[in-house]
């Protein structure tokens, strides 16, 4: 498959500060890939510049083989984007929403209405279309504001955080229409700070932070790198000293890696079961009590603890 | 151009679908206009209503009957209280008297002004053409509008006189009523007779262009459109704010990845503004013809000084949007600048009645330069008399408009 996206070594700077330092990657045709990173990242920003809402500082990309820096309106036609944000009119209908934005795609008359029939149907808002979005629930929301980015069938579809705070139930519909686009054979650039949904959704994933693609490759290629090693995650009671735990049980036996995060110490080790009794034992001597454990096989919030030390939530 | 007029006709919409912009955007003049219109008496039947007690010179250098008949004019009863005037025998003094801003408008009856238009006993013919002279006072427009109203009504009744005088000595002659050499005599007396007869109707002020469409001097036609453009200004900057709160929720940003160009989605923006504003002024134009049975004079004029008049306005809102950074930003600007321009444009006062300086300085608002024009056309002018206040409208509008495209160009209209 040939690539419908290629990044090469974009920079975008806000005065000194890079919010995206040299990143390069590509995403192929009907490929669903993820960039996962914690708030702050620079997912937000590089969705913003591969849109084309804001040019690169240094470095390009291509979509469709348009330049986003010299031909942003050829970019702009083949490309839907769904922002982090509503971006969509409270006081108006779902409909009016659809069809005002299917016209700045270019989208009119029979066309038109044939397509927004099939977002409404798409996004089950058939029956309350006439609503003013105002009345709508979150999730409501967030299914229009996606229906949007769908309207004039883009070949690229940017979708940036698309699920941050709606309900399970909206959210669980959501990744299903995300998959269900994919098999149409959209391809979807998904950014997240959810480990789960990059998991669920993605061929491939590209791990960001502080502006750097850290790791990029399958989710089998990813958790390679931190071996078969498991996490193991000790919740401390509130109070008790996390870091005298990660002090003590760095130097056990089998422990590769201890570190506190959002006040639980992490492990990293070959196998979570058989350094467990000797884990208890030192917090014991320690004094800190530890009021649960948990047991992770390997994944990409172990990949990213691996790479950067911190969870995916910091 | 479609996507322009897509985003423009959007933002008119959600406009109208603001119920608490809607609430300043009509009931609020609204609400004030009737209220001004209480408390000076507009429907309590008195006819002080804002203006009175205007000074204005005459100088009677005619001395005739119809030199004397416009003296009188001024000096009835029924124009007591609208009028103050005073009489001088110099022309000079008078027109000082406007100069130093002692008087809105100084008369100057010529000599020989009732001979050019009645025929001497025992002439066939007039005398030469002679004009009366107004001297308005720059200062005073609408006092000026006022006395030149009440001119413009005492020419019209005497060509009245004139013309039927002719025509009643002609349909005499013919059928053999009078004999040809009487025919003078009898049409000087006719001409005289009807010209008097408009006396007793002196409060009725007639238009210049239209002598039966009488004009009756309302302070709710000055008032109305005072608070009309007022709140134009809390349009025009809600307008430019939602430009700003676009940006903040989202929808700037992807309008601006959509094929659309950053220069239509600005037009289109602007557009929705402009539009919205048209509308508010006419419905508030409309409304107070129908309820208070206001006349805002010729419908043609008014709309053309609406456009001129929002067009204005939107130029003094996008001005403030481009250096603001923020929808709060823009909504308490726009508020100063609203109450600023009111105070300033004379919404709530004659201008008039203010120094020479305050009357220059009104004039960088829509305001100042909206009231004359609709002060002008409540009077019974026309298009030609508002051209004034439309061209410097629309050059306020061209040049603010140039100011605002730079700051938004030099900021970006994504990342401002």
């Amino acid at each position: 498959m040939p690539a419908i996206l290629e990044v090469q070594n974009l920079v975008k700077k806000y005065g000194d500060f890079a919010a995206v330092k040299r990143i390069s990657f590509d995403i192929k045709e009907g490929e669903s890939f993820s960039l996962l990173g914690p708030n702050g990242a620079g997912k937000t920003t590089t969705i913003s510049v591969l849109s084309t809402l804001y040019a690169p500082t240094e470095g390009d990309a291509t979509v469709g083989g348009h330049s986003v820096s010299k031909e942003p309106m050829a970019v702009r036609q083949l490309i839907g984007v769904v922002p982090q944000d509503l971006a969509i009119y409270d006081d108006l209908t779902a409909r009016e929403n659809l069809s005002f934005w299917g016209q700045m795609y270019g989208l009119s008359g029979k066309a038109l209405k044939a397509r927004i029939v099939e977002v409404l149907e798409q996004i089950g808002l058939s029956d309350k279309a006439n609503n003013r979005v105002k009345t709508y629930s979150g999730g409501m929301k967030r299914r229009v504001n996606i229906g949007v980015g769908l309207l004039h069938k883009p070949h690229l579809l940017f979708m940036d955080e698309p699920t941050v705070g709606i309900d399970p139930q909206s959210r669980r519909a959501i990744l299903d229409s995300v998959k269900e686009l994919n098999k149409q054979g959209m391809t979807v650039l998904y950014t997240t700070h959810y480990m789960e949904e990059a998991q669920e959704l993605s061929d491939r994933v590209g791990i960001i932070d502080h502006g750097e693609l850290i790791a990029l490759g399958t989710q089998k290629e990813l958790t390679r790198q931190v071996g078969e090693n498991d996490t193991l995650i000790l919740r401390v009671g509130e109070g008790e000293d996390a870091e005298a735990l990660a002090a003590a049980v760095r130097a056990l036996p089998g422990v590769l890696q201890a570190n506190v995060t959002d006040g639980a110490v992490t492990l990293i080790t070959p196998e979570a079961e058989e350094v467990l009794a000797p884990v208890v034992t030192k917090a014991n001597e320690s004094g800190v009590k530890i009021r649960a454990v948990e047991i992770q096989e390997p994944n990409l919030e172990a990949v990213f603890l691996h790479l950067t030390g911190r969870a995916l939530r910091d | 151009m479609k996507k322009i007029l897509l985003i423009g006709w959007k933002d008119l919409i959600l406009a109208f679908r603001d119920r608490a912009a809607l609430i300043l955007m009509l009931v609020a003049p609204f609400a004030l206009t009737l209220g001004l219109g209480f408390v000076t008496g507009r429907f309590s039947g008195s006819d002080s209503g804002g203006l009175s007690s205007i000074p204005v010179v005459l100088v009677d250098r005619d001395g005739g009957q119809l030199g004397n008949a416009l003296v009188d004019l001024f000096q009835s009863s029924d124009l007591a209280t609208l009028v103050a005037p005073t009489i001088l025998d110099d022309p000079a003094q008078a027109l000082r008297e406007v100069d130093k801003d002692r008087a809105a408008a100084a008369v100057i009856i010529p000599a020989g002004f009732t001979a050019s238009i009645i025929p001497v006993p025992g002439s066939a013919t007039t005398g030469q053409v002679v004009h009366i002279a107004l001297y308005a006072n720059p200062t005073r427009q609408t006092s000026a509008g006022v006395i030149k109203a009440i001119l413009d009504g005492f020419l019209s009744r005497v060509e009245v006189g004139r013309v039927g005088g002719q025509v009643a000595v002609q349909q005499l002659v013919s059928h053999g009523l009078i004999g040809a050499e009487d025919a003078a005599q009898v049409g000087g007396e006719i001409g005289m007779r009807q010209a008097q007869a408009g006396e007793s109707t002196a409060i009725t002020l007639k238009g210049a262009l239209d002598s039966e469409a009488a004009v009756q001097f309302d302070v709710l036609a000055y008032m109305a459109p005072g608070m009309a453009l007022m709140f134009l200004m809390f349009t025009v900057s809600n307008g430019g704010r939602t430009l700003l709160a676009e940006r903040a929720q989202g929808t700037l940003p992807r309008l601006l990845v959509s094929p659309t160009a950053a220069s239509q989605v600005l037009g289109g923006k602007v557009l929705g503004v402009y539009l919205t504003g048209v509308a508010q002024m006419l419905i508030l134009i409309v409304a107070s013809s129908l309820l208070f049975q206001l006349s805002w004079g010729n419908p043609l004029a008014v709309l053309v000084l609406v456009l001129a008049a929002v067009f204005g306005a939107v130029g003094w809102g996008m001005l403030v949007t481009s250096l603001a950074k923020t929808p709060g930003q823009v909504s308490t600007v726009g508020s100063a600048v609203m109450l600023i321009f009111g105070i300033l444009g004379g919404s709530f006062f004659s201008l008039d009645a203010m120094p020479h300086w305050f009357a220059l300085i009104s004039k960088i608002t829509p305001n100042a330069w909206g009231i004359e024009g609709f002060t002008t056309l409540g009077l019974g002018g026309g298009l030609a008399e508002v051209l004034g206040p439309v061209i410097a409208l629309l050059v306020m509008g061209v040049a603010l408009f140039t100011l605002a495209a730079l700051i938004f160009n030099r900021r970006g209209v994504a990342q401002q």
